[in-house]
């Protein structure tokens, strides 16, 4: 066997290994949720599942307000007194996802012996190491409590990532062209990898901050008609994050921290994507004899840039702050994959030879 | 102390100083607007304000977003113009409207530089102000200690058994003192105030070089535009062919294309000459990519003095501050056309443009110099590196390096355009007074060469030999003054955005007030910082526990944000040893009190 072959292989186990960890903390979470419904004051989840009945049902005008106990308020308060997290749920997801990141760092490694060099310069590559550093920072980030959304979330995008690698993205393990004969094929595309990771994670922790806000406030879009598409919204309804189905949000940090958490991650990662683009021109000033080209991927980093730069103004505008400032994140993070898939798969550029 | 702020900007430190912990004034019932008569000077100063707030320079900021995304659909005419002539004729309905809207040169467009110059009028307008307003805070000092101190986020109290003007002394030390892993840093500028009655405060602040940062960083993008704008005005380009063996000067006629900003002058030109000595190709053996191209060249500077030199990808050639990279490379086969006298109408290497990874190139002979009343001949056709013959008479190239080189060209004759004053291509001939040569059955005719060989040209018009195979490489030339103010501006920017970003800013304040026993000192300190901020409570405890260590202790406790929980820890026995109670009145050792606020507190 050669030693491309073993990393290939590698790739596998490690995917099954995050797909153990992504299985493990969805149980985790489920149990989370169950338990946190089955913990409820009957009276009070029956009341809640009425008011809902009838808001389904049609009544127009008045906005029901769901009574909900007074734990909601003590905001992360309560957490790590709260039951129904499984512990043995926790451990397997924890070791299978240090295991995966082991593995994955042994392919990563044995991908360079086998192409004799730095290995981020194709897609599957870029997957490969991306997916490392999304998991290394979720490792970081859980490294004392494990937020099993957090989990599932860059878990599910982890497993999705490296098997579209195998299966669409993989080249063999070979030198690189002339163009890509630079030194900052290591700090340019590692320092962007390394972004669009930590990127993820922080893109995983805004998705639980809306949400937990959603339960703070008690406000859903759900919660009122939709003029036209109100069946839509009718059918929808159980998946509403003030519904007593995602009782388990009371059970993650409440919103403000994971807003710092989120941006704590945006800011790293921001500062890593500014080094992307300077570094970037410093190698097209190189290679291409132009510092900037307005080719599709210099764009597209640089839509990226500029969304995630507005996110730092909105966090920091009146009336913008918290939850419509994750929306900005939510916009960058497309953007930012959209930069590296659909730019790179559909849009002809400089950059094409990059996979 | 000169403040500004631009409309809309949430900032912890300005709303606090008047309120701590109001989380600005939305949560109030603001008092219904009164709108003041504006006359046109009131109408700008509003229009100002608004064009320099944060909420216009997000709009401004999605907009340069949304803005910036056609251009990586539309094919753009800086990139390739032949693609966007294509894509005009394929839609002949849209093409022209997009075009008048400028779909094709997105980042020269009017509505793309009007986004992207309000922007930066609306950054100059926000940041001038806050530079004026930081600069006056630079030299300014921590503000008082406020009243109340059970606002603030982070808050920590203890009794101590000590005067309260030596508490508020140490705590002005230890703040001072900075981190325990940088000692020598001083982070903080402290204040100590008299506040009457035996009551002693020390006001501390920290981490100017945030705002410094950001404004560094906005400042510095500034730079980077006008930078960038001077390279554009300054800058030449000039893109040649060179056959091996020939050379070129570095003069405008020289080039074959040459592209120049406004203010360019071509005294900038340093006139030395270059001369393409021998050009190597390596390609991988299974899969064909390239994997290194070298070209060596002879520079001879304008006193006469030669000096070798390699030019590969990635690694330009550096002369007189002008950079001249290798963009491109293929095969110029070396020709001599004869014309029906015998005499020689064209001799010379001609550049054949590759068309695929295998080198497939293809290229025009024109020669129009023909003696006598001869029509012109054009020869047009293709270069297969490595010829195999696939069917009868059906070549194709299996691999870019010359093995087997073979030309296999079509015959045209008549009037080749060149005299009619339109510039030509000549990778391309104009067969709109040309015929091009056929055999008895109709058939075009098609000449086959290898080197060395010589066919004659049918209808006889002549006869052509392929003396050998050289090989080009395409040269940029480009020389633009503003490249270092470019890095310079960017650079500055990237630092200017990690301080604005990491860089703590915080302010703290301790109040020593008499305590009830005699000899005793209730101390209070609270905490403020700008944005989120983890560091703030542990900071905290540091400089109590750092400015405590000398005083028995009576009790210590300390909060985080409102609403979380409180530890308290008491000891009974005032009378501890310093030495134990240190360890105590210490929250950062991993057993005392701050871990179980931790714990409780997440």
């Amino acid at each position: 066997m050669q030693v491309g072959d073993l990393s290939t292989l590698l790739v596998w186990a490690a995917a099954t290994a995050f797909l153990i960890a992504l299985v493990a903390y969805t149980v985790d979470l489920a149990r989370l949720a169950d338990n946190a419904q089955r913990l409820d004051v009957p009276e009070e989840a029956k009341a809640e599942a009425r008011v809902e009945a009838l808001a389904g049902a049609g009544v127009r005008g008045g906005t029901a307000t769901l009574s909900r106990g007074p734990d909601s308020a003590i905001a992360g308060a309560t957490v790590d007194a709260a039951p129904g997290r499984s512990p043995r749920a926790e451990g397997i997801a924890r070791s299978t996802t240090y295991l995966g990141i082991v593995l994955l760092f042994a392919a990563i490694v044995l991908r360079g012996v086998a192409a004799g060099r730095w290995p981020t310069a194709n897609m599957y590559e870029f997957t490969l190491v991306g997916v490392f550093v999304a998991t290394t920072v979720l490792a970081v980030v859980q490294r004392r409590r494990v937020i099993a959304f957090l989990g599932v979330v860059v878990m599910g995008i982890a497993v999705t990532a490296l098997v579209v690698a195998i299966e669409s993205f993989f080249v063999r393990a070979d030198a690189v062209r002339p163009a890509l004969q630079n030194y900052w094929l290591v700090l340019h595309v590692g320092v962007a990898i390394i972004a669009t990771g930590i990127f993820t994670v922080a893109f995983a922790a805004a998705v639980l901050q809306v949400m937990r806000y959603g339960r703070e406030t008690d406000r859903t879009h759900l919660g009122h008609r939709w003029s036209r598409a109100d069946g839509l919204r009718q059918a929808f309804s159980g998946l509403a994050v003030t519904g007593p189905r995602f009782r388990w949000l009371e059970q993650v940090p409440d919103s403000r921290r994971l807003e710092a958490l989120s941006f704590r991650l945006n800011a790293i990662a921001f500062v890593l994507w500014t080094l992307t683009l300077i570094g970037g021109a410093v190698w097209a000033e190189d290679a291409w004899g132009r510092y900037w080209n307005w080719d599709p991927k210099e764009v597209g980093t640089f839509i990226g840039w500029v969304v995630y730069a507005a996110y730092l103004h909105a966090r920091t505008t009146r009336g913008w702050s918290g939850r419509k400032a994750a929306y900005f994140v939510f916009a960058g993070y497309a953007c930012v994959i959209a930069n590296f898939t659909v730019v790179n798969l559909a849009i002809k550029g400089l950059h094409s030879y990059a996979f | 102390m000169a403040t500004y702020r631009p409309e809309g900007l949430e900032d912890t430190f300005a709303t606090s100083a008047a309120a701590p912990g109001a989380d600005g004034s939305s949560d109030a019932p603001a008092a219904p607007p009164r709108l003041p008569r504006l006359g046109p000077t009131g109408w700008a100063r509003w229009a100002w304000r608004q064009l320099t707030s944060m909420r216009v320079a997000l709009l401004l900021l999605m907009l340069l977003a949304v803005a910036a995304v056609p251009g990586t659909i539309f094919p753009q005419r800086a990139q390739d113009v032949s693609e966007v002539a294509q894509y005009i004729d394929d839609h002949p309905s849209t093409g022209p409207w997009l075009d008048r809207f400028g779909f094709f040169d997105v980042y020269s467009s009017v509505w793309f530089s009007a986004i992207y110059l309000m922007l930066f009028i609306s950054l100059v307008g926000c940041i001038l102000p806050r530079t004026r307003a930081h600069l006056g805070a630079l030299r300014g000092r921590p503000p008082r200690t406020p009243r109340r101190l059970t606002r603030f986020p982070a808050q920590a109290r203890a009794e101590v058994a000590g005067t309260p003007q030596d508490v508020a002394r140490r705590a002005a030390s230890a703040m001072r003192r900075g981190p325990r892993w940088a000692p020598f840093v001083r982070s903080y500028r402290v204040d100590v105030h008299d506040e009457g009655g035996g009551a002693w405060s020390a006001a501390g602040e920290r981490g100017y070089l945030r705002e410094t940062g950001n404004l560094v960083f906005h400042l510095a993008l500034v730079g980077l535009l006008v930078s960038v704008a001077a390279g554009q005005m300054l800058h030449y380009r000039g893109q040649a062919i060179v056959v091996q063996g020939r050379g070129m000067a570095n003069s405008v006629k020289e080039y074959d294309t040459f592209e120049k900003g406004t203010a360019f002058s071509e005294d900038s030109l340093e006139p030395f000459t270059l001369r393409l000595d021998d050009f190597t190709a390596r390609f991988d053996d299974e899969t064909l990519e390239p994997r290194d191209f070298a070209a060596y060249v002879t520079v001879t500077d304008p006193d006469g003095t030669p000096s070798a030199e390699t030019i590969k990808v990635n690694h330009p050639l550096e002369r007189d501050g002008a950079k001249i990279y290798l963009q491109g490379n293929g095969y110029a086969p070396e020709l001599t056309v004869r014309d029906a006298a015998g005499e020689v109408a064209f001799s010379g290497a001609v550049p054949f443009l590759p068309q695929d990874e295998v080198y497939t190139s293809r290229g025009v002979v024109k020669v129009p110099d023909v003696s006598g009343d001869q029509a012109q001949v054009g020869l047009v056709g293709y270069l297969l590196p490595t010829a195999v013959e696939i069917t009868d008479g059906l070549y194709q190239s299996v691999d870019p390096q010359p093995d087997a080189p073979l030309l296999v060209l079509s015959v045209w004759s008549g009037n080749l355009g060149l005299d009619t004053g339109v510039p030509q291509n000549v990778y391309q001939l104009d067969e709109s007074r040309m015929e091009q040569a056929v055999d008895a059955d109709g058939k075009a005719v098609t000449i086959y060469l290898r080197p060395g060989e010589s066919v004659e040209l049918p209808d006889g018009l002549g006869s052509v030999s392929f003396d050998s195979l050289t090989r080009y490489v395409a040269l940029d030339l480009r020389h633009d003054p503003a490249l270092t103010w470019v890095l310079v501006f960017a650079l500055a920017a990237f630092a200017g955005l990690a301080a604005s970003l990491f860089a703590p800013r915080r302010r703290l304040w301790v109040r020593a007030v008499p305590g009830t026993r005699p000899g005793s000192t209730v101390v209070s300190a609270a905490g403020l910082a700008r944005g989120d901020d983890v560091g703030l409570q542990p900071e905290l405890d540091r400089v109590l526990a750092d400015a405590l260590t000398t005083f028995d202790p009576v009790t210590v406790e300390h909060t985080t944000a409102p609403g979380t929980t409180t530890v308290r820890t008491t000891t009974a026995d005032t009378r501890v040893p310093p030495t134990t109670s240190a360890d105590q009145t210490q929250p950062d050792t991993p057993d005392a009190p701050r871990d179980g606020r931790d714990h409780a507190g997440r």
